[in-house]
């Protein structure tokens, strides 16, 4: 089962090498994982997703919790939250097909951030589950390269 | 005021008085500081030893032990005692030399990442950047590594941070988001578990090093003779029920006694408090103490329900929680005679399943050389161990009565650790007799510390119970590996009283078991440094002993024939 975690860490220098090597020793794999600062300068906020069972995961994250750098830890309720990643597609496309790739992206609302002769690079945001769409459609025409970010996630409502 | 002093002021803060350590190029403005300070410095003869004997004086005092080392060798070298703290939660703090600020990360002379190495293994690491920083780091640290479940903290301080002149204000209120141990049990479980102990006709208490941690003797004794329940202790655990009452069980586990694996097996109702549910306890998980409800209180809710579910989980200081829970015993209805059948059940166990050994003839059995020990010191002694055979029939054969009386490696099992923690102990309990059970194995691993106890004239005596073997590792071969003795044998042996001598300790061959009782008496007596080179029956196993992956109940030796 796939969990993203919501964990609030002091933004302080060995935080991630600490929170990932967690992680590694207790043989779990880190899907996507993404940081950056909160509202707050000092704290910072890092998504993580890992494919686990109940078990291990609430193992895991009791000892995330023995982190001193680390807030707090949300296992977000997929029901319960809006998450987003973005991705940067470099893919093939020349004059003739260029046409083809644009209305593409326009149906799931990507924009185009370059084009050259034999390629275009498109900027798609949304769910994990859409940008893999797109990529599978686009695959045929030839993809370049990918760039994904980890999955950011918040819980849905006022809190 | 130079970094290096203020590092001085910040031990003084936290109420350190003496440090274990070795000097090195990247240490050398801290070491000048010290020069001047009235920190009382044990110059160790490697660093290993160092961090072992602030683990040594940190079980026996329960203050925080601090060792010292330089960047690169020297850090890298106390990362077994490290991991040791770790495995036995010892408070300790560990300080290292780190290269010039400027220099980091570019494979300098004497460099190693020795925050990343040790990652894995402290409580909680610092490297620290602005000279600033180090009084609030150092009370930081101290904080951390003494409360909650305690364990090591490392500071690691580049040359450049201890030289810069800084305006030195003492550490103001601590700040950390992150850390806020939860000490008060929740009063709801609390109550579950009361009423979990009242209504239980075969309850067993398990408790564990949790218990000498928080200080929770008297309350674990006042419920174990309130409601007449046996207690069964973790190695960690020794001292903390005092063995010769009749309600102790002794230790329990791969090593434990008949009784207590028995007791624990048929129990109705399982208390741990304090311990952890090892693998070296538990045995085969599926079936420990299967016919059991389970209560456990710890200070670390990631140790619940980690290997063994639990029904009844309480996250608190032992004490704390035990107090709750005698409070709440002492409000209810109880029946005295609720467990008597069970008691008389458990003297059975014990009259059918005592702990034993065949004396032979013309041989020195390693158990009567603990209980020897044991009779001479009267059960008041010290006794520090490192691994293996001699460490279980330490535990076995000699009486624990106090907490804070023995200190062994339990979780690393790190041979070598034991004559250096004695060291360690007998610095912060100079009025008490410091014994190191040690295995001619182990003794060689930081025999070089004889030096450091000769030196500052720390008298503890080292019994080695010599059988010529890594016995442990021999005994599983015997039993499991067809008697193929592949590299347990130890072939060439020094002559150990001959060592002590060049090393300006007492040292006495023991051959003969009519000498063992005298040879324990003098050492003692000299109030020097000494070691006992007992020649002990070569082949001797320890009994009982659980099969790795067997039930706990399923123990070979276990029977008096």
């Amino acid at each position: 089962m796939k969990h993203t975690l919501s964990v609030l860490v002091e933004n302080k220098p060995g935080v991630l090498a600490r929170v990932a090597g967690l992680f590694a020793r207790r043989g779990f794999n880190i899907n996507s994982l993404a940081v950056g600062i909160t509202e707050d300068p000092d704290i910072s906020r890092m998504t993580i997703t890992v494919d686990a069972e109940e078990h291990p995961i609430e193992q895991v994250t009791k000892q995330l919790h023995k982190l001193i750098n680390v807030i707090k830890i949300t296992d977000l309720d997929p029901d319960r939250t809006v998450a987003r990643e973005l991705a940067l597609v470099k893919v093939k496309s020349d004059a003739k097909t260029r046409a083809e790739v644009m209305q593409l992206a326009e149906i799931f609302r990507a924009s185009i951030l370059d084009v050259s002769k034999k390629t275009l690079t498109i900027e798609i945001t949304g769910t994990y589950e859409k940008i893999d769409a797109l990529e599978q459609l686009l695959q045929p025409h030839g993809v370049v390269e990918i760039v994904r970010t980890g999955r950011i996630a918040i819980e849905r409502g006022e809190k | 005021m130079k970094g290096s002093e203020a590092i001085i002021e910040s031990l003084k803060a936290a109420g350190v008085e003496v440090v274990f350590g070795l000097p090195g190029g990247m240490v050398i403005p801290l070491y000048d500081a010290l020069y001047d300070s009235d920190l009382k410095h044990f110059l160790v003869r490697h660093e290993q030893g160092a961090a072992h004997m602030a683990d040594g004086y940190a079980r026996a005092t329960g203050k925080v032990g601090v060792c010292v080392a330089t960047s690169g060798p020297g850090a890298t070298n106390l990362v077994t005692g490290i991991a040791n703290a770790y495995m036995d939660s010892t408070p300790m703090v560990a300080i290292t030399g780190q290269a010039r600020s400027d220099l980091i990360g570019t494979d300098a002379f004497q460099e190693a990442d020795i925050t990343g190495i040790t990652e894995p293994i402290v409580k909680h690491s610092y490297l620290i950047k602005n000279p600033k920083d180090i009084p609030r780091i150092f009370k930081e640290a101290f904080y951390i590594a003494s409360t909650g479940r305690p364990g090591p903290v490392l500071i690691d301080i580049p040359s450049d941070i201890q030289l810069a002149d800084i305006d030195y204000k003492p550490a103001g209120k601590i700040n950390l988001p992150g850390y806020k141990p939860t000490l008060k049990g929740h009063k709801k479980q609390i109550l579950s578990a009361a009423k979990a102990i009242a209504a239980a006709e075969k309850p067993v208490i398990y408790a564990g090093g949790g218990i000498i941690t928080a200080g929770a003797e008297k309350e674990l004794m006042a419920i174990a003779k309130l409601m007449k329940i046996p207690v069964t202790t973790t190695l960690m655990g020794l001292g903390c029920f005092p063995e010769n009452n009749d309600l102790s069980l002794g230790m329990l586990g791969m090593h434990g006694t008949g009784y207590a694996n028995y007791a624990v097996t048929h129990s109705d109702l399982l208390i741990g408090v304090g311990a952890r549910f090892d693998d070296r306890v538990t045995g085969k998980l599926a079936t420990f103490a299967k016919h059991a409800r389970k209560i456990h209180i710890d200070m670390d809710p990631a140790e619940i329900s980690k290997n063994v579910a639990i029904d009844i989980p309480i996250v608190g200081d032992a004490r704390d929680v035990l107090a709750g829970i005698l409070a709440e015993l002492k409000t209810m209805k109880r029946e005295p005679r609720k467990t008597a059948a069970w008691l008389d059940q458990v003297i059975a166990w014990k009259k059918k399943h005592p702990l034993h050994f065949k004396d032979e003839k013309g041989s020195i059995m390693p158990q009567y050389v603990i209980e020897e020990i044991n009779r001479i010191t009267r059960s008041d002694a010290i006794i520090c161990t490192d691994v293996g055979q001699h460490q279980m029939w330490s535990a076995l054969f000699y009486t624990h009565v106090k907490p804070r009386h023995f200190v062994s490696s339990g979780g690393l099992g790190t041979m070598g650790f034991g004559f250096p923690a004695a060291i360690g102990a007998k610095v912060g309990c100079p009025d008490k007799t410091v014994i190191d059970v040690a295995g001619d194995g182990s003794f060689q691993m930081n025999i070089q510390e004889l030096a450091t106890a000769v030196c500052y004239d720390i008298p503890v005596v080292v019994c080695i119970l010599n059988n010529g073997f890594l016995g442990m590792v021999r005994q599983w071969q015997e039993l499991f590996w067809n008697k193929r003795y592949s590299a347990t044998v130890i072939e060439c042996q020094p002559d150990f009283a001959a060592v002590a001598d060049a090393y300006g300790a007492l040292g006495i061959e023991i051959t003969d078991k009519k000498d063992v009782g005298d040879a324990i008496r003098t050492a003692i007596k000299a109030k020097r440094p000494a070691v006992l080179d007992f020649h002990v029956k070569q082949e001797e196993n320890v009994f009982p002993m659980v099969p790795a992956g067997k039930s706990i109940d399923e123990m070979i030796g276990g029977h008096k024939s």
